[in-house]
């Protein structure tokens, strides 16, 4: 929940939230959730004529949304997701915040019930540099995307590519695409198989649908 | 300062108030929803800036229980500045030389509009209590001929606070094909136990007053003063916060360096109340307030949608923002967070912003730089989905 602040329509937006606004069909109905001071959101609004709503945890993001006029409410994924009815959206959005809730796996059955399709991308806990530093130093990892020292973290559920895919799939939710970058941003080839995938990408997003 | 005077001189209404008035006769009456019809009436108005071509620009800016038409400029009656200096004018967020800008007195009130203290043709004298009781929906209704008057189709935005918040809802509700965006600010889509409980102390303290005369005081040549005094009084700690009138008063006395041992107003927090008390009864008619404070009571808008909130909401295109303030106790966040919760629930177009501040409900009157940059912001993307252009 911590995105850039520049708000030029031409502005280049962060590398996942681009992956992430490439995944969206334009003209759709979006919830973006924890959608941060509204980059993303602007983006879409403005890039792909999207019917753009948002909600955000931090109230300093929230204002600066809706004085930016975007449609944003102040509100928390754990626990106002329910009051949307099913299928409300075409696209919702969770960029990099599934680890900051108190229930992922509820959070994520919501998803999938008012959308048609959910993205979601997170920080991938089985990234090697992660494992170095609990591994070798002993310590609690503290990476680029994971940047707050334990006692203070919001991560209170992090999760790797590969724990992803394992709920994903006891939930019947299908991944309909997945995108793995690398700490430079390059995206790690589909053919890579996912256990090298888990070790070498520093976060992913995935596109869900409900399953059957 | 003593308390309440009694033999002040009667309130004199300005012969012409400024501003448009708009008369409907006997034979095109008002339906209210008590069933009761009225006519003839005549709303008072006052507009802003100048309606473009397309006839889209139209913002109406709906007033609070004691608020009035004149939300800019100089007070006909009392002199000060309109109620609302801080968010309507040129360059403000409600931008004068973009918008139009339309406010009305509402029904039942005193300063033009038909209330209580208009003659009743049919009588000749002051309607008094025989006024029929009005609704915030009969409110609204008599604005929304106002708009039909005007010739606008759809109005670019409805906006107030309050009792004004509680007014756009039901625009929003009754009328969502004429709203394009709605900004109910400090408000709540029915009236609470507690905020009725307040109004009912004031009613009370009003009619206690032998001066009101059982509601026909214009008829008897008095005015309820000291009743209407208290009933403001009370009410205006309701406006403020605790925070707020520690920081402005804390036990600080009046002009004297120690208590009195007596009930004058040795206090500063006394004295400010006496004063807000009789000042008010200068530029406020009693049954007015009767009238008013009763239709925010009977406010509680899912009674007409079958008792569920969000089906006053249902299939709305109208573009909703939300705003609360921390340290409002008598419209609290809450409040506008329910009106929220409804909306997402018909997956409506919502923004809900909580401004921080301490000084109580009175805030959304205040010059809140946060406030003020949130409107701004929420009308500018707004007018830009209207395609209204800067002039």
């Amino acid at each position: 929940m911590n995105r850039m602040t520049t708000r030029r329509p031409s502005t280049p937006i962060r590398i996942d939230l681009q992956i992430i606004a490439d995944m969206v069909k334009p003209g759709s109905r979006v919830l973006d959730i924890g959608c941060g001071d509204g980059a993303l959101l602007d983006h879409l609004v403005h890039q792909k004529q999207v019917d753009g709503r948002g909600i955000e945890l931090e109230q300093e993001g929230v204002n600066a949304c809706v004085a930016h006029g975007l449609s944003v409410i102040h509100g928390d994924a754990d626990e106002d997701l329910d009051d949307y009815p099913s299928d409300a959206f075409d696209y919702v959005i969770l960029s990099r915040t599934l680890h900051n809730t108190r229930d992922p796996r509820w959070v994520l059955g919501e998803l999938v019930r008012i959308s048609q399709h959910a993205i979601v991308s997170f920080p991938n806990f089985g990234y090697w540099r992660v494992r170095w530093q609990l591994l070798l130093r002993g310590r609690m990892p503290m990476t680029a995307l994971f940047d707050d020292p334990w006692h203070s973290s919001p991560n209170i559920h992090p999760c790797t590519i590969l724990d992803f895919a394992v709920l994903c799939r006891d939930m019947g939710i299908k991944i309909t695409r997945q995108i793995s970058l690398t700490k430079t941003g390059q995206r790690i080839g589909p053919w890579m198989p996912q256990a090298l995938s888990n070790l070498f990408a520093e976060q992913a997003v995935f596109l869900l649908s409900r399953g059957n | 300062m003593s308390a309440v005077s009694t033999n002040a001189p009667k309130i004199t209404w300005p012969a012409q108030l400024p501003g448009h008035r708009l008369t409907f006769d006997a034979d095109q009456p008002l339906r209210l929803d008590s069933g009761a019809e009225l006519g003839p009436f005549t709303i008072a108005y006052q507009t802003h800036g100048t309606l473009n071509a397309e006839r889209s620009n139209a913002i109406l800016v709906c007033h609070a229980l004691t608020g009035d038409q004149y939300v800019i400029g100089q007070h006909p009656v009392t002199g000060k500045p309109g109620w609302w200096q801080f968010m309507v004018g040129p360059g403000k967020p409600i931008d004068t030389d973009r918008y139009f800008v339309i406010s009305s007195n509402v029904l039942g009130g005193c300063l033009g509009t038909t209330g209580p203290k208009d003659v009743n043709p049919a009588t000749g004298r002051p309607y008094g209590t025989s006024f029929p009781v009005i609704t915030i929906a009969d409110m609204v209704r008599a604005q929304k001929l106002l708009i039909d008057h005007l010739g606008i189709e759809k109005l670019f935005c409805v906006t107030g606070g309050s009792m004004g918040a509680m007014q756009v809802l039901q625009w929003a509700a009754s009328y969502p094909e004429r709203v394009f965006a709605a900004v109910p600010i400090a408000g709540a889509a029915r009236h609470s136990a507690q905020n009725i409980a307040f109004h009912e102390v004031g009613r009370q303290a009003i009619m206690a007053d032998p001066d009101w005369c059982e509601g026909d005081y214009l008829v008897e040549s008095k005015i309820p003063r000291r009743g209407l005094a208290v009933a403001r009084m009370a009410a205006h700690i309701t406006y403020l916060s605790e925070t707020a009138l520690h920081r402005k008063f804390g036990r600080n006395l009046q002009n004297r360096q120690k208590v009195t041992y007596g009930f004058d107003a040795d206090f500063e927090v006394e004295s400010y109340l006496r004063h807000q008390g009789s000042t008010f009864v200068d530029r406020f008619d009693a049954n007015s307030y009767l009238y008013i404070t009763r239709a925010m009571d009977y406010f509680d808008l899912a009674v007409e949608f079958g008792g569920a909130l969000p089906n006053a909401f249902r299939g709305s295109k109208v573009r909703y923002c939300l705003i609360s303030f921390t340290g409002d106790w008598l419209f609290p966040t809450s409040e506008s967070r329910a009106i929220v919760h409804a909306l997402n629930a018909v997956a409506a177009n919502v923004s809900f912003v909580e401004i921080k501040s301490d000084k109580g409900h009175d805030a959304f009157l205040l010059d809140e730089p946060e406030f003020a940059k949130t409107l701004n912001g929420f009308l500018n993307g707004c007018a830009e989905h209207r395609g209204l252009t800067h002039r």
